[in-house]
């Protein structure tokens, strides 16, 4: 129940954000950030009242109602490690963007948190929803509030940005639903039933060549939405034209829910034709992970460059979450690289959920985001400089800071896997060495060519970056408890992976004695 | 060459609406569009009378009562048009309208 | 089993207090005056330093055994479970002592000269984060945490060159160092998955137990991963052929590159082979590579040095060539020796270095040698530091530390089963180099006319760290004299249970002794020749450098080999250009290409859409009279 309350506080103050805006600028503010807050102690308080059912695996919270009937299709929520982290980055950085953005947005206030919360409830949704129908309508349910977001209060190209941000995600995910569609009367045709439940369907027996056509419908709306090389390239306008609270949120959220549908769905639902395809999205990963890196170099915009960081940084989630199947199953290899990927998606969340925040700081200042015309801000601004020093190591994966642990796991399953992988994924790190002192040097350091004289962080954008640095910190030095919290959910992913050949061998070979096959 | 009557009618239909086509095709002014579309139909008329004659069936005949009433309502609807045009454009040029063209 | 002494248990507040200063500094440093800053900097690392003289009193006793101090499980996933631990053994106490004690020296030094400087309190605080992440360094039990001090003490040297951030230069010279070093960090990470994937531990001790046992002495495995944390070492410490950022480097203030590019942090790549020098047993490939590098490096920096104008590139130089004498000494398993350089090395590079601050302090930040000159009488503290630092640099025979320390390494060159004579006649050049390229600065800065009357003099809290780095410069040795000569070598010996020396040395013709005058030989013949050319007859050099090729072999040195320009040509300049190039991301011209095909498509179909309803009128009778004609005629 308390699932939907989650839901349903965000809705409701979405609507009363809405309806508030007309008399205020304020009110929508504080309702967006206190419904945003409420449902992260809400989460949090799950967190720490599930004791050993974390460890024992299996859902923590669940809802399971009837939805429409006559299609099979039911409002099915639940809740898992795995799930239960990606919805405490949900609403720390929408808390985050919230407080961003409480300068930065100046006309249609309510509409713009009744646009923030709504995607906000989408992502939860996308996180929670065990009904492919339902995950699908969650999906869709970020997409629009999205488009106003970045097409509304975006920058000088928004509504470049904006179409082909639509473009891209409505195409992949029409032919996700396709797939979906595909699966569930596959299995009606197996079983005669019609359902949508998860549950239901990952026994669905499939072909492998339907099992390969299937999956390939989910991994385009996954792979475009995470993006994966070659399907990035909506990413960089979206990210640089949306307003900051709609950059924060991309990039820290809406990129996870293309990796969640990865784990939680693309793998187990299609065990073997993932297997098939691991070795391209390996490589596809590996090239993601250095054009990237290289291209973010190069990049003149602040916010530009970190967009491309984050292409480079989720090829590093692909390449964990394809290793998973490519390394043999149930290895330690594998659950290395899962493990690596949930680390990543939480600390990428907030490291470049901070810097585009960062870069939203200055752009409120400096009506810029041209690094050229920056530089040496340091010497006006010490404290945001040093915020964005902080955030660029973490990026550059920094040992102490949560980004290494993830990177340093993976490549360690690549290692395993393939030399030449951990290699490139190495010299990825050292590329984002290159654009991560790029950064700091063309904004922070130099001389203060442009004579700027700015006001310094305030308290506000204080409190929205200072937890974000604790936590990478923490991620850094004692990542244990996330890790403990999303093992059992990974290690669930990972038994689905297993051939059935070798999980029926396992059943029937006794314990202890291991008859060799 | 023996047509009979009916065939000299069903020859007369089709010169007629050759004529009718020619005057669309021809015509810019919106009226005189509109007069060569009502030859048109006509001749249609005359075709399926004749072919009712040749037939001996009064279907033909009752085709030619509904495109009577269907060459009413064409012209009503045709004059109101080219009444709004006039009004918009000043002049009955036919082709002043591709404007529209979207 | 003697109990564990209770002060081990309070080992991690060496490099916790440093950090917990460190992060006060950068946190609320500005709010706090130029003197609570200094109190703070310079009081953390006392009391590390003091933690670390507990430690090291109460470990004499232990005779040498290893501890382990587990302090939290850092994380544990499915068999990978690094911990954060410290481990004390006798190199982990020399190390420690070595660090807290410079650092709290140069802290000392440096609150007098970074008085004037901007960002007083960032300075001191990553100074103090450097310090830590030194100490995380030397005391990790694991590779995982070794790797977490190891990048910590490379962005502190990031920030530290680019401290005085306003000037581009300085920024550039920065990036290049944490970017070269990090080319090299890429190997060391291969190297531990290499490592961990074998033999599935990144504990040290064990990773060299399961080594041994697992590896025969040249498996392949082995050679691997000894180049992989080669390539790591030569990364941070400067050797061949990532030296080239460490010139470079010399553009932070003068404490850093004494602290970090002098003492410290580039030694840390020998005091990591020296860690894993059971690996390196194992691998005889990597350890001929690794004399090989010492040799060359030594060879190459000491010419590049003496071609030097800048006072503080020679002393980089210098410290380049210094360091492949350690790498020398790795290479032919003498480990020991190693160290020992490194210590003595730490002492009077260091004291070069703030007495070489005190010099362009006085001449207004000049930082030429040859606009500089007859400062013996100005700055008598500077030129005697200059010159007890120099000759212990040199190896001034018997009453200097840099003597023995570098004796050592030349005997172990000659006498280790790995050694050869090639080596040692290398190592011979090298010291030949080293002692006219230090004389030759010294003469230049300190003798002659004087050009220009020094401006700033040091006060107490600049003189008295280099007086008592003086001291050291040259009593250091004293703790690991020769047999032969009829010392001790303590250092040695306590360092015997984790550095072993190599069994038995080959047939030598000469003793130690002999290698000894030799080595004072070659000082004397380096310092009479520079003696003669820079200050008994100057025109000598003017008469040498009139040719073309010695201005053609000195532009070379000068410019380090050309190897700057090597790398620029080779390695930078392709990548940014295709950096540059792809810069508005190549990828999007597939679906650029996508929306230009639909945009031609409704070009090209609108084109019959005319909006002439004569025009439509006529197709449609085209139309009819087709379909008309393929009912009659079909």
């Amino acid at each position: 129940m308390i699932l939907v309350w989650l839901l349903a506080i965000l809705g409701a103050a979405a609507a009363a954000a809405a309806i508030a805006g007309r008399w205020s600028d304020a009110a929508p503010r504080w309702i967006a950030l206190a419904a945003v807050l409420a449902d992260f102690g809400l989460t949090l308080r799950i967190w720490l009242r599930a004791g050993g059912a974390l460890r024992a695996g299996g859902w923590l919270r669940k809802v399971d109602w009837s939805w429409i009937p006559s299609l099979g299709i039911r409002f099915h929520l639940a809740l898992d490690g795995l799930s239960l982290l990606l919805l405490l980055l949900t609403f720390s950085l929408g808390a985050v963007a919230v407080l961003a953005s409480w300068r930065d947005v100046r006309t249609g206030v309510g509409f713009f948190h009744f646009n923030l919360l709504w995607i906000l409830a989408g992502v939860a949704g996308v996180f929670l929803a065990m009904d492919l129908f339902l995950f699908y309508f969650a999906w869709e349910l970020m997409l629009v509030p999205m488009f106003f977001l970045i097409a509304i209060w975006g920058h000088e190209r928004r509504r470049y940005a904006a179409v082909k941000f639509f473009l891209f995600t409505q195409l992949s995910g029409l032919l996700m639903l396709v797939a979906i569609l595909a699966l569930a009367l596959t299995h009606r045709a197996a079983t005669g039933a019609l359902t949508f439940d998860y549950g239901a369907l990952i026994a669905t027996p499939l072909g492998q060549r339907a099992a390969l056509w299937i999956l390939l419908g989910f991994l385009a709306a996954f792979t475009v939405k995470l993006p994966m090389f070659p399907f990035h390239t909506w990413l960089p306008d979206a990210h640089t034209e949306a307003p900051t609270a709609g950059s924060i949120v991309l990039a820290g959220l809406m990129l996870k829910t293309g990796a969640y549908g990865l784990l939680r769905f693309a793998l187990p639902l299609f065990p073997r034709a993932a297997r098939a395809a691991a070795p391209w999205l390996l490589a596809l990963a590996a090239v993601g992970i250095l054009y990237g890196g290289l291209l973010a170099f190069a990049q003149s915009d602040l916010k530009r460059l970190v967009a491309y960081t984050s292409v480079s940084h989720m090829g590093f989630v692909l390449l964990g979450v394809f290793l998973a199947t490519a390394a043999p199953a149930g290895s330690a290899a594998a659950h290395w690289a899962l493990t690596g990927v949930v680390l990543e998606m939480l600390c990428h969340g907030f490291s470049t959920g901070a810097l585009f925040a960062i870069a939203g700081f200055l752009q409120e200042r400096l009506h810029t985001r041209e690094m050229a015309r920056m530089s040496g801000l340091w010497a006006v601004m010490p404290r945001l400089s040093g915020a964005g020093l902080f955030f660029a190591l973490a990026a550059v994966g920094l040992p102490g800071l949560g980004n290494f642990v993830a990177e340093f796991l993976i490549l360690l399953a690549a290692y395993r896997v393939s030399p030449g992988l951990a290699a490139a994924g190495a010299i990825g790190i050292l590329v984002s060495t290159f654009y991560g002192v790029e950064l700091v040097q063309r904004a922070f350091h130099g001389p203060n060519r442009h004579g700027w004289r700015v006001p310094d962080m305030a308290a506000r954008e204080a409190w929205a970056l200072a937890p974000m640095m604790a936590a990478l910190l923490w991620l850094g030095l004692y990542p244990q408890p996330v890790v403990r919290a999303a093992g059992a959910s990974l290690r669930q992913i990972e038994q689905a992976l297993a051939p059935p050949h070798t999980a029926a061998a396992r059943l029937r070979a006794p314990a202890g004695k291991g008859t060799a096959p | 060459m023996s047509l009979g009557l009916p065939g000299w009618g069903l020859v007369l239909a089709a010169a007629l609406f050759a004529l009718g086509l020619a005057g669309v095709l021809a015509r810019r002014n919106l009226l005189m569009i509109l007069i060569s579309i009502e030859v048109m139909l006509n001749a249609a008329g005359l075709a399926f009378i004749a072919a009712g004659a040749a037939w001996n069936q009064a279907d033909g005949q009752v085709m030619f009562l509904f495109i009577l009433a269907v060459a009413a309502s064409e012209v009503a609807i045709g004059l109101a048009l080219a009444l709004r045009l006039h009004r918009e454009t000043n002049s009955l040029d036919a082709d002043a309208a591709s404007r529209m063209r979207g | 089993m003697t109990g564990v002494p209770a002060i081990f248990g309070w080992l991690w507040l060496e490099p916790a207090i440093p950090f917990a200063s460190a992060l006060a500094l950068l946190a609320v440093g500005r709010a706090l005056g130029k003197r609570a800053t200094a109190w703070l900097g310079t009081g953390a690392i006392a009391a590390s330093s003091a933690v670390a003289l507990r430690v090291a009193w109460s470990y004499a006793g232990t005779g040498g055994r290893g501890f382990t101090l587990p302090l939290w499980q850092w994380f544990a996933v499915a068999g990978f479970a690094p911990r954060v631990a410290l481990y004390l053994d006798p190199l982990a106490v020399v190390m420690t002592l070595v660090v807290s004690f410079v650092s709290l020296l140069i802290h000392v030094y440096s609150t007098e000269f970074m008085a004037g400087s901007e960002g007083y309190a960032r300075f001191f605080g990553y100074m103090n984060l450097f310090v830590a992440s030194m100490l995380t360094l030397t005391l990790a039990s694991n590779l995982l945490l070794l790797l977490l001090g190891w990048e910590g003490v490379g962005l502190c040297s990031y920030l530290l060159i680019g401290f005085w951030y306003p000037d581009e230069a300085n920024g550039y010279a920065g990036r290049k160092a944490f970017i070269v070093t990090r080319v090299g960090d890429t190997a060391l990470l291969l190297g531990l998955f290499l490592l961990f994937n074998r033999l599935g531990t990144l504990n040290l001790q064990l990773l060299m137990q399961r080594a041994a046992a697992h590896w025969a002495p040249g498996a392949a495995a082995a050679e691997t991963a000894a180049f992989l944390l080669l390539g790591g070492a030569v990364g941070k410490s400067a050797q061949l052929p990532l030296q080239t950022w460490l010139p470079d480097a010399m553009a932070g203030p003068t404490p850093t590159s004494a602290l970090i590019h002098a003492a410290t942090m580039v030694t840390a790549g020998v005091y990591l082979i020296a860690r894993t020098h059971a690996l390196f047993a194992l691998a005889p490939a990597a350890m001929s590579a690794v004399a090989g590098i010492g040799l060359a490096t030594l060879l190459l920096a000491g010419c590049s040095a003496l071609a030097q104008h800048d006072i503080k590139r020679i002393l980089a130089y210098s410290t380049i060539s210094q360091i492949g004498y350690m790498f020398l000494a790795l290479g032919v398993g003498a480990w020991a020796a190693a160290i020992f350089h490194l210590m003595t090395h730490a002492f009077f590079k260091a004291l070069l270095f703030l007495a070489a601050g005190v010099v362009i302090q006085a001449m207004h930040e000049e930082h030429d040698i040859f606009k500089m000159g007859g400062l013996r009488r100005t700055l008598p503290l500077a030129y005697w530091c200059f010159l007890f630092a120099g000759a212990s640099l040199a190896g001034l025979p018997l009453v200097t530390a840099g003597f023995y320390s570098k004796d050592l390494i030349l005997w172990s060159d000659y006498a280790s089963p790995l050694g050869s004579t090639g080596l040692w006649i290398g190592a011979l050049v090298g010291a030949f180099l080293t002692a006219l390229y230090i004389f030759r600065l010294i003469f230049v800065v300190f003798y002659g006319p004087e050009r220009e009357p020094p401006g700033h003099r040091p006060g107490p809290r600049e003189q008295w760290p280099m007086v008592i780095l003086a001291f050291l410069s040259m009593l250091a040795g004293f703790i690991d004299l020769p047999r032969a000569l009829g010392g001790g070598d303590w250092l040695s010996r306590f360092l015997q249970p984790v550095l072993p020396t190599l069994a038995a040395g080959r047939v030598t013709e000469l003793g130690e002794l002999a290698t000894d005058a030799i080595a004072g030989l070659v000082f004397f013949a380096g310092l009479y020749l520079i003696w003669l050319f820079r200050l008994q007859r100057p025109a000598l050099t003017a008469a040498l450098m009139a040719g073309a090729w010695p201005q053609r072999v000195q532009r070379f040195w000068l410019a380090g080999w050309g190897m700057d320009w090597l790398y620029e040509q080779a390695l930078v300049r392709p990548v940014v250009a295709a950096a540059r190039t792809g810069r508005n991301d190549p990828a999007d011209a597939i679906f650029a290409g996508a929306g230009a095909l639909t945009r031609g498509l409704n070009r090209g179909l609108s084109f019959w859409e005319s909006g002439r309803v004569r025009r439509y009128a006529g197709w449609i009778a085209v139309g009819a009279i087709v379909l008309a004609a393929l009912a009659v005629l079909g």
